[in-house]
């Protein structure tokens, strides 16, 4: 006889429709505009091909580890991450409001990202393309100063977009323009997140695969642009010298770790929503090397982009100083060509040197051109659309590239609001009665609203800021505590048992050694040389003053005392939750004098009903 | 095409027109327009004579304005632009881009948030409905209990709706088919 069961809890909790829509989530997660902006740069200045080596060990030491301890926890505790960690132990449930705290953070300054994207994007559907052109000053008889001194795509960029201002401390006015942009994404955001997992699954399918479509046809584009292959040659020629530098070895370290979106909440809230029965080692293994493989096939097309630009600056330069030489010779057209250049250069220099000096040639030289190494907004939008400018077909190459950076960049927002959302819900901030459109309402409401300064003129100062403080040591902070929390409070026998409970199989000796030793060994080397490096000199920035003497080089600043101590609070904060929400549940045991909490030792994944 | 008399012909007519034009006098001619230093580089130097007074030269300003005001017109007789034809010391107006009256990004704009507000309200319609769909039901199954629990029969002291509800395999012999039993 077997009782029919009563309606088990769990059918409340929300459920992934099916496996791939899980495993599309994380990848969308982890796979954002870093994989785009921020590794071929890395790639670019630590010796090419070389900085392989340490990616792949820091992938395997401290990616991989990381990621199924994460996974493995939101499946076996099916909480999100306040929840989760106040069930291990409740002295350890600020690692979950640190993670939480973190989430709402990057949150806030992600989706200006996103706006940034948005504007661009809408300003694509012009012929010509507005960053391609400056505009004319007052009496018309040439262009504006700011612009004509810069580049056009510069000036679209800090003037028409941001509205710079020259430094941290003026803030600006608000730019109505960015508000409607900021407006639009929050509202994607909310039609997107709705109902939690229920709406982000189905649109993830569009967000996560679309980027790869896109890439590949940036791929069979670049590879047919003059150029392509001096840019991929300079990207993957390895250096095998650059391995010497500790450095190489911290930006591995931290790429790694930024780019799998460990620590946030997010992914233990995904795994949360999984059948208990799942196999969640590999699907760590699968996430983060599809996150690579896909750094590694974004780097091509970008590379390739970025040969073909430099090329056509070296063309560019060797023009101008051909027409500034045939003028001045009264040669005739054409009887200088780019090939016999420097044939020409060493003839007239040797029969009329006084004439060449006077002239005062820029040096063109590719490899100079191909060194202009950047990363982050500026890689997308001044050097990236300098180049689609070039390309035929400007605006469809525009569209689909940014396109592309907002799926990305919108897959990531996913699991940044799930990491807030999940835990909001379970806390259960708004009464059960009320519908989740609500919750998801407010959360999208309020940090609008907050989100609103960063369309200041110095807002995108405060970004870099953000990013810089509040989207790195903490995370590094919360991921340390939670390995030694999993591994050393919760004890790991007892995890590697839920483990093998769920995905049926014995834990590996490379968990076992990983867990233990390796990973959180690692973070502690990585944040200690994090601290270190920021430590040796005082916070700086560069900032877009027309007025400075070097302009268009931008201006070397350092922060005023006040956004110095702003920048603390915010790697702090999160921090610090750790250490206080243990300290409150020890000042309550010793208030009420009795355990009134369940021991850990009672719990356990197999009776995770509750 | 290549550079030689005729052009230059061209080149001392179309001056001589954009004089005639500026000042609106008919009395500049071809001859009064005067080439020196031609190089291969089609480049040269040039002079506009006034005939009425005696072998002067036009001021240079004048010139300059005459062919700054004619410009588009130079440059379309020679199919060459500012770049290639560049008269040094006078430099071109630029003519604006065009500028439609709404901004073409308002438009696109305006489009997308039009989208997306529809898949707003079209998602919170459909939860509102659902809400309302899974209250009825939860109501309606209520109702259902009240009355099961008024008629509660017995069957060897134990409720029907129990047995029901536990155990139980319906035995498929005893099937209550009517028609297998005789009808009393």
């Amino acid at each position: 006889l077997s009782a029919t069961p009563e309606i088990p809890k769990e059918d409340e909790r929300p459920k992934w429709d099916n496996k791939f829509q899980y495993i599309l989530s994380c990848i969308g997660f982890a796979v954002g505009l870093g994989n785009v902006w921020r590794f071929p740069y890395l790639c670019q200045i630590h010796g090419g091909g070389a900085f392989l080596v340490p990616y792949f060990i820091a992938l395997l030491f401290e990616g991989i580890p990381l990621l199924h301890l994460e996974l493995a926890l939101g499946q076996c505790l099916r909480k999100g991450s306040i929840g989760a960690w106040n069930t291990i132990s409740p002295y350890l449930g600020g690692v979950g409001v640190g993670s939480w705290v973190v989430s709402v953070l990057v949150s806030l300054y992600y989706n200006t990202v996103l706006t940034w994207v948005m504007w661009y994007f809408i300003n694509s559907f012009q012929e010509p393309l507005p960053w391609s052109v400056c505009p004319l000053n007052e009496n018309r008889t040439g262009f504006n100063k700011e612009c004509y001194e810069s580049t056009a795509v510069n000036y679209f960029w800090y003037r028409k977009t941001l509205n710079i201002t020259p430094d941290i401390t003026e803030s600006g006015t608000l730019q109505w323009w960015l508000i409607l942009c900021l407006a639009a994404c929050w509202a994607i955001v909310y039609l997107c997140t709705i109902r939690g997992i229920e709406t982000t699954g189905k649109a993830i399918y569009v967000t996560a695969i679309f980027p790869y479509l896109v890439l590949t046809i940036f791929l069979i584009q670049g590879l047919t642009l003059p150029g392509a292959t001096d840019g991929l040659a300079y990207l993957f020629t390895p250096n095998l010298n650059t391995l010497k530098n500790p450095r190489v070895w911290l930006d591995a370290a931290t790429q790694i770790f930024f780019s799998l979106s460990l620590a946030f909440g997010g992914l233990i809230a995904f795994s949360s929503y999984n059948p208990p029965k799942n196999d969640c080692e590999k699907d760590a293994v699968t996430v983060a090397i599809v996150n690579s493989m896909t750094s590694l096939y974004a780097s091509i097309p970008v590379f390739s982009v970025l040969g073909f630009k430099a090329t056509t600056a070296f063309w560019d330069c060797l023009d101008r100083n051909i027409i500034s030489i045939i003028n001045e010779f009264d040669l005739p057209e054409e009887s200088i060509m780019r090939d016999n250049y420097t044939s020409w250069i060493s003839l007239l220099n040797s029969s009329h040197p006084e004439k060449i000096a006077g002239l005062k040639l820029k040096s063109c030289d590719l490899q100079e051109f191909l060194d202009q190494s950047v990363s982050g907004t500026g890689l997308a939008f001044i050097v990236f659309t300098q180049a689609i400018i070039l390309m035929p077909g400007s605006q469809a190459w525009a569209i689909l590239f940014f396109i592309m950076l907002f799926c990305l960049g919108l897959s990531s927002m996913f699991g940044n609001i799930e990491g807030v959302f999940t835990p909001l819900l379970e806390l259960q901030i708004v009464s059960k009665s009320a519908p989740k459109e609500l919750l998801s309402g407010i959360i999208c409401l309020i940090s609008f609203f907050i989100a609103l300064c960063f369309t200041l003129g110095s807002g995108s100062y405060w970004i870099d800021i953000f990013d810089r403080y509040a989207g790195s040591v903490p995370l590094l902070v919360v991921a340390f505590f939670e390995v030694i929390g999993v591994v050393y409070i919760y004890k790991i026998k007892r995890f590697s048992k839920d483990v093998k409970q769920m995905t049926g199989r014995k834990l590996n000796l490379y968990w076992h050694i990983t867990w233990r030793f390796i990973s959180p060994l690692l973070l502690l080397i990585v944040f200690m040389a994090f601290i270190t490096l920021q430590m040796q000199k005082p916070p700086s920035y560069t900032a877009w003053n027309p007025k400075y003497e070097g302009f268009p080089m931008k201006e070397e600043k350092v922060y005023p005392p006040w956004v110095q101590a702003i920048c603390v609070l915010l790697a702090a904060l999160p921090c610090v939750c750790v250490p206080l929400v243990a300290l409150f549940h020890l000042i309550k045991k010793h208030r009420s004098k009795d355990p009134s909490f369940v021991p850990p030792e009672i719990f356990s994944c197999q009776g995770a009903n509750s | 095409y290549a550079w030689d008399a005729n052009e230059e012909y061209l080149f001392k007519a179309m001056v001589a027109f954009a004089m005639r034009r500026y000042s609106s006098k008919s009395t500049t001619q071809i001859s009064n327009v005067l080439l020196c230093n031609v190089t291969d580089r089609v480049s040269f130097w040039f002079v506009v004579t006034d005939s009425s007074k005696n072998v002067t030269t036009i001021p240079g300003s004048e010139v300059e304005a005459a062919i700054r005001m004619n410009r588009n017109r130079i440059n379309n007789a020679f199919l060459l632009s500012d770049k290639t034809l560049q008269f040094l010391k006078i430099t071109s107006t630029l003519s604006p881009p065009v500028e439609p009256s709404t901004p073409a990004w308002l438009i696109v704009f305006g489009v997308v948030l039009c989208l997306i507000v529809v898949g707003i309200v079209f998602l919170v319609v459909s939860g509102i409905q659902k809400r309302k769909k899974k209250n009825k039901e939860s109501t309606e199954s209520e109702n259902l209990e009240e009355k099961v629990e008024v008629t509660v029969t017995l069957e060897n002291g134990i409720p029907c709706e129990v047995l029901d509800l536990k155990s139980g395999h319906v035995n498929g012999v005893f099937a209550a088919d009517d028609e297998r039993f005789t009808s009393l």
